[in-house]
């Protein structure tokens, strides 16, 4: 027995390109995603592949004046796409909420933690000072923060990475988002902090019934914090499958030259690592076929020239020419 | 853990650097130290990649640093090549230092962004006057090829037309232009995308072997330093926990510490894949150390024994080395 819910978020045709003096950049193409409710999807992808601008733009977070964004973005049955500023400031905080991946930059170095966690309690909730300043306390015990009083008096400065990031989870949530995008939470901090970090995320989800968004360069981080995975490479969604389903059977090359790369603790000593060769195509600048094709062991004629379409089986879809495992 | 001792430690001729009861102290407000090395003792022979393994504030930098003087430690010696550097004039250790390099996390934020590239990696070649003009333009050519880039289309350009693996590359191939002894590589893959990691990884251990050189690998990931090392300095709060050969600290690790670190490395496989943290909060403040071993407060096995008294460290099986006293058995 199946429950259909809503999405959460709909994005449709989603294109965002930059003008830059080289010429028009186009950073996501053509993007259809759903967000379920409850659920936490990663993206994947390499720097440039497009997975941060994709969720800035959800956000309303790219800058007007040189960028051009075509297609739709519903939030919870509302158009964000045509919302004024105004009107999208509405959901950001309360419907929608994000975090960095440095925690000290998207801090204010100046100000105290307990001022900035309390600041979206007071603007969004409209509570006082001292209301907010519980409040505060209670959002750092939630992120197990030991000491919340104390560390409500400290500057980041005075917080280890992983404490920062914590203080940033607890901002976003001050307002019970329905909807997290966390980029790269984890890419700053070490192996052990980074678990701690993805168990709270887990675990905040659940308890307050958020949707997640992972956003990630690392297979390895969305393997055990995500329902569902969607690969982007060069702005486009290459690949998207249930994780269980993904890890038991990548379509596409480069997935799982993505998954091979990934260093381990099982691999052998002495031995070199496996690569992908080469880099992202020139975004200014993009081949005809395949993006990926340049970089792919199995490419062919037909990967040059031709763009592959998003083909779906069931509920797994990928942009091969040449799957692996046949289609 | 987080013990002293010596029992680690070779003798013979091939070791290069050898660093004894090496001790960082910084000045805090009030009086009071940051302990960020306290009597840690290595050695590196020659060829080897030494990695040294810890979580942030566990002084893996502060030793990198110390062992290149940049500051020199509070105390304890640090002997290269038969030398002892703490023991040098500020001109000896100058020209010492020439074939000691580093390598840094942020390759972007290493290289100075006015210059251009040839500049970047003719710089330490000009400094020394090594060659003339003509003949340090042919050796940057040669570098930046060496690391995998094209000098024709490089050289010109500066640092922020170029990605973070390539920055790496080229922060590489400026240690490599007094063609040193040993490169100490601090963090040197952290802030790149896996696929890249892999990259720089590879092109490390070729350049190892092309110019013989000697390695001392920082870095918090265990995975990351198992395909490039020969030898794994676990590091916690400023002390040595184990030591070992990355096969057996993977497959049989002896210290609770150890076997926390090995089990925080995300397994990309969700039906491997842990959902909980092994380790639960943060390293003690390095201001006040826990007595005995360091690590007894975030330790399972602990005891009282823990508290009073500091484990040294003992050979377990050959070659694999621990400050415990309740080691992982099993």
């Amino acid at each position: 027995m199946s429950v259909t819910t809503e999405p959460i978020l709909r994005i449709r045709n989603l294109d965002v390109t930059f003008a830059t003096a080289r010429g028009p950049l186009h950073a996501v193409r053509d993007v259809s995603i759903d967000i379920p409710n409850g659920k936490a999807i990663g993206i994947v992808g390499e720097s440039g592949s497009g997975k941060t601008v994709l969720s800035r733009a959800v956000m309303g977070l790219l800058p007007s004046g040189t960028t051009r964004r075509t297609g739709t973005v519903e939030f919870a049955g509302t158009d964000l796409s045509t919302a004024s500023a105004e009107e999208l400031r509405t959901h950001l905080g309360t419907g929608m909420a994000m975090i960095f991946q440095d925690p000290m930059t998207a801090l204010n170095p100046v100000r105290r933690v307990g001022v900035q966690v309390a600041e979206g309690l007071r603007i969004r909730l409209g509570m006082d000072k001292e209301a907010a300043r519980l409040r505060a306390a209670d959002l750092l015990r939630l992120v197990r923060i030991p000491d919340p009083l104390e560390t409500l008096r400290k500057f980041p400065y005075q917080l280890s990475g992983g404490m920062r990031q914590r203080v940033m989870i607890a901002m976003a949530i001050a307002c019970s988002p329905k909807l997290l995008f966390a980029d790269e939470p984890t890419t700053a901090l070490d192996v052990t902090v980074q678990a701690q970090i993805l168990q709270l995320l887990g675990e905040l989800r659940r308890d307050l019934g958020m949707s997640m968004v992972l956003i990630t360069h690392d297979l390895g981080v969305v393997a055990g914090h995500t329902d569902e995975v969607i690969v982007m490479y060069a702005g486009e969604v290459v690949e998207r499958a249930r994780t269980s389903v993904l890890f038991a059977n990548m379509k596409m090359p480069y997935t799982k030259a993505l998954l091979t790369s990934i260093p381990t603790v099982d691999m052998p000593t002495g031995r070199r690592l496996p690569v992908i060769e080469g880099r992202l195509p020139d975004p200014v600048n993009r081949p005809a076929g395949c993006a990926f094709a340049e970089r792919c062991a199995f490419a062919t004629d037909k990967c040059r020239t031709e763009h592959p379409p998003l083909v779906t089986e069931g509920d797994h879809s990928w942009r091969c020419w040449h799957p692996l495992g046949g289609n | 853990m987080a013990g002293s001792g010596t029992a680690h430690l070779r003798d013979g001729e091939d070791v290069v650097l050898a660093v004894r009861d090496l001790v960082v102290r910084f000045k805090a407000a009030g009086g009071r130290f940051v302990h960020a090395v306290s009597n840690v003792s290595i050695d590196v022979k020659k060829g080897e990649t030494v990695a040294i393994v810890g979580e942030s504030g566990c002084g893996k930098t502060s030793l990198g640093k110390a062992i290149m003087q940049v500051p020199p430690p509070t105390s304890g010696s640090v002997t290269f090549a038969g030398r002892d550097l703490t023991a040098m004039g500020s001109e000896e250790l100058r020209r010492a230092r020439t074939a000691i390099q580093m390598i840094f996390q942020d390759p972007i934020s290493s290289l100075d962004p006015r210059m251009t590239i040839k500049r970047i990696v003719e710089e330490p070649l000009a400094i020394w006057n090594r060659g003339n003009e003509a003949e340090r333009a042919a050796r940057v050519d040669a570098l930046l090829d060496g690391v995998g880039l094209d000098a024709a289309l490089v050289r010109d350009r500066r640092p922020y037309e170029f990605s973070g693996g390539q920055c790496q590359r080229i922060s590489i191939a400026r240690a490599l232009a007094l063609e040193p002894q040993l490169i100490i590589c601090d963090e040197p893959v952290s802030a790149l995308d896996v696929s890249i990691q892999a990259q720089i990884l590879n092109l490390l251990q070729d350049l190892k072997e092309r110019y013989g050189l000697t390695m001392i690998f920082i870095s918090h990931d265990l995975a990351v330093v198992k395909a490039v090392s020969n030898r794994i300095v676990v590091m916690y709060l400023g002390k040595v926990c184990e030591v070992g050969t990355p096969d057996v600290l993977y497959s049989r690790p002896a210290h609770h510490y150890t076997r926390a670190l090995v089990r925080s490395v995300p397994v990309p496989d969700p039906t491997r894949a842990a959902r909980t943290a092994v380790l639960q909060g943060e390293p003690p403040s390095p201001l006040a150390p826990p007595s005995g071993c360091r690590f007894r407060t975030r330790c399972e096995a602990a005891t009282e024994r823990c508290m009073s008294e500091e484990p040294q460290l003992r050979e377990v099986t050959p070659g694999q080395f621990v400050a415990c006293h309740h080691p992982v058995t099993g």
